[in-house]
């Protein structure tokens, strides 16, 4: 569905990405992870065109998406939730909701909007309230939904656990498998809690300073003895 | 923070907080108040004021006091709680607000008060909220700083002048004809801006208004420079002018309607017409706030990252800001120009964008009624208070520190979830989606 294929991108002259060559199949949940300043969120950026990939091809369905603009690329099925969320702090919880939709279909919206509502119903509950008074994980669940609202056939997140509490945690990626599983679309999650990343996903992916330097079935790189050295020892 | 559990005033650091502002309030109104220029035999002198300058000093260390005696007062009731108050009280009363105020505007030249002076500032006032609505889509929704609206205004203006006095058109064909020559105008700046931001965007507008001025003084062939155009024609009524005496073979307002001639009625007609535009501006405003376009624009001022990450187009976003902005300038401009009937560069200086901006600001950005509450604080205040001459303008300042003391964040800070996002399917003009984008906006 996804292939990425030798991309390099540059941050005016550091070298973000040095070459990245990745695979996702539809229908998967494949997960990055790394450490801090790896290039994941770099690679889904990318992956969106902004910044754009000075070398190497991204193809999404058949397409080649390496040089289109942002707005087209999210148009044609991709949505991300970026890192930090970055939810619309003055306007309400159903605005930011529908301003997700923009690319979407009006003739969807109204099941789009209970499908999310399912999904997460306390965003039903405070559709009302301003999305900057959420609570973290209810401004996690307000990203994720808010991206799905443009119907993509790919979900990019990025660190979707960051700064909740365990047990949202576990709430949030048992939605992620809910969302692939039952609606059926493909989701590629970047996260720095590698455990539960790596139990979730079909296929999955190791980045050290801007190249991938492992990969295999999410149960393989849990049993990796270095990959559990460096990223899952010390709890989970 | 946690020190001020204690809520109990200590008098010496008030008198001293008090006297600081004293001390202040002297040195400023030493040299401001306290000495005179006048003219004598021998060239000028200097006169001095020194109870001038007691009165300063003695009303600003009193007010200090109070404010602090306030302030004390305000913290002990547990401070915010009261913004909530407000805001829900005034969410509530907001249609009733509306409609009144609507209402009121409407009858207005019918008042047993309303002379020509009430009527003139009640021209100024409606231009101004047309203007600060016009403004609003750019700063408030749209979030982008934007110095230079005053420019837009002067092209609206210019354009109407040069139409009407050249090719002889009507006022109502000249009206969309400047106002889509002011959107142009819009549109040619939005360019250069597509990626300045905040304070740099706030220069290049300003560079942009100034450069609009200039070029309307120097352009001596079309714009007659300095010396400004003057004869431009008024608008009339469906046809009838509002002259004292008819044409040969014609009627004027006075005669078809079988009135005596009044010189109000034109005002009366000239109220009307802004009046309209200033509604039909609102109107508008209200209305796009609910589709793409507009969710955009809010969307926008929000966060431009995340609006990249949902697939809005930032560049068609804040190119329609700015034209459709520009384009209620435009309007107000040719009917500043058709009021007046005379023009010139010194109308459109810099001081006019910033009283827009201001009015803007102070009414809490993006807020339709706001612009209102403090388009009469700025504007209809100081000509309701020309008595008082030169302290106009101190008390025009004082009034400026005092709502950004009491409502940094503007009068009415907060704004109402609009309600609906899609138009219906099929009859959509929605901006920054996907294929519409391509082909609706470019
Ligand atoms: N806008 C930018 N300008 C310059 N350098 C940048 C920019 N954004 C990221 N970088 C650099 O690119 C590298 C990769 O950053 P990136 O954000 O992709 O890391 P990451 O893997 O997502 O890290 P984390 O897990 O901490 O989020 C880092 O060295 C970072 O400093
Ligand atoms: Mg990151």
């Amino acid at each position: 569905m996804l292939s990425i294929s030798g991309v390099h991108t540059f941050y005016g002259s550091i070298e973000a990405l040095r070459g990245v060559d990745l695979e996702i199949k539809a229908g998967d949940i494949v997960s990055l992870i790394g450490a801090n300043g790896a290039g994941k969120s770099t690679l889904l950026m990318t992956v969106c065109g902004k910044p754009r990939a000075a070398r190497g091809r991204i193809v999404f369905d058949g397409e080649d998406i390496t040089i289109k603009p942002t707005h087209e690329i999210i148009a044609s099925g991709i949505a991300q939730s970026p890192e930090g969320r970055r939810i619309f702090p003055r306007m309400s919880v159903l605005e930011n909701l529908q301003i997700g939709a923009t690319t979407a279909d009006p003739a969807h919206y109204d099941r789009d909007l209970e499908r999310v509502y399912d999904l997460f119903p306390i965003l039903k509950e405070r559709s009302n309230q301003r999305g900057g008074t959420l609570s973290g994980g209810e401004q996690q669940m307000l990203a994720i939904g808010r991206a799905l609202m443009s119907r993509p056939r790919l979900l990019l997140l990025d660190e979707p656990s960051l700064g909740l509490a365990p047990k949202v945690v576990q709430q949030i990626f048992r939605t992620i498998k809910e969302i692939n599983e039952e609606q059926g679309v493909t989701v590629f999650l970047v996260e720095q809690n590698a455990y539960h990343a790596l139990k979730l996903a079909h296929r999955a992916y190791v980045m050290v300073t801007g190249r991938i330097s492992l990969s295999g079935s999410g149960a393989d790189l849990l049993a990796n003895p270095e990959v559990r050295a460096a990223y899952l020892e010390g709890g989970h | 923070m946690a020190a001020a559990a204690e809520h109990r005033l200590d008098p010496v650091a008030a008198l001293k907080e008090a006297g600081l502002a004293g001390f202040v309030a002297l040195m400023l109104a030493v040299p401001l108040a306290g000495l005179e220029t006048v003219s004598a035999p021998g060239g000028l002198t200097i006169n001095t004021r020194w109870d001038w300058v007691a009165i300063a000093v003695g009303s600003v260390f009193i007010g200090r006091l109070l404010l602090i005696l306030w302030r004390e007062r305000g913290r002990r009731r547990g401070g915010p709680t009261m913004d909530l108050g407000i805001a829900e009280t005034l969410r509530t009363a907001m249609p009733i607000l509306a409609a009144a105020g609507i209402a009121f505007a409407v009858l207005l030249p019918f008042l047993p008060f309303a002379d020509r002076r009430v009527l003139d500032i009640g021209i100024l006032v409606m231009t101004y909220i047309m203007l600060g609505w016009g403004l609003n889509i750019v700063v408030g929704l749209a979030g982008l700083l934007d110095l230079g609206y005053v420019a837009f205004y002067a092209v609206g203006a210019y354009s109407y002048a040069l139409l009407a006095i050249h090719f002889d058109l009507s006022f109502w064909l000249c009206l969309p004809l400047a106002g889509a020559l002011a959107a142009f105008f819009g549109y040619l700046l939005g360019f250069p801006v597509l990626r300045l931001r905040g304070d740099y965007l706030a220069i290049v507008t300003l560079g942009f208004g100034e450069i609009i001025r200039i070029i309307l003084i120097n352009w001596y062939d079309l714009t007659r420079g300095p010396d400004g155009i003057s004869g431009i024609p008024r608008p009339s009524f469906f046809g009838l002018d509002f002259a004292r005496s008819p044409p040969p073979d014609g009627h004027t307002f006075h005669t078809f309607f079988g009135l005596d001639f009044s010189p109000l009625h034109r005002i009366i007609f000239l109220y009307y017409l802004i009046l309209v535009l200033a509604l039909v501006t609102n109107a508008f405003t209200l209305r796009i706030r609910r589709l793409p376009v507009g969710r955009a624009w809010e969307a926008l001022r929000e966060d431009e990252i995340a609006c990249r990450s949902l697939g809005i187009n930032p560049r068609n976003t804040k190119l329609t800001a700015f034209t459709l902005g520009a384009m209620f300038a435009g309007f107000a401009g040719s009917f500043f120009a058709t009021r007046q009937g005379f023009i010139s560069p010194e109308s459109f200086t810099f001081i006019e964008s910033a009283i827009i901006v201001a009015i803007v600001v102070l009414g809490g950005m993006g807020s339709q009624i706001g612009v209102v509450v403090a388009t009469l604080v700025l504007i209809a205040g100081p000509e309701l208070i020309r008595e008082l001459q030169e302290f106009r303008m101190l008390a025009f300042g004082g009034l400026m520190v005092m709502i950004m003391v009491w409502r940094p964040r503007g009068l009415l800070a907060f704004r109402d979830p609009t309600v609906r996002l899609h138009p219906p399917p099929r009859r959509r003009f929605g901006l920054g989606r996907g294929k519409a984008a391509e082909t609706g906006a470019k």
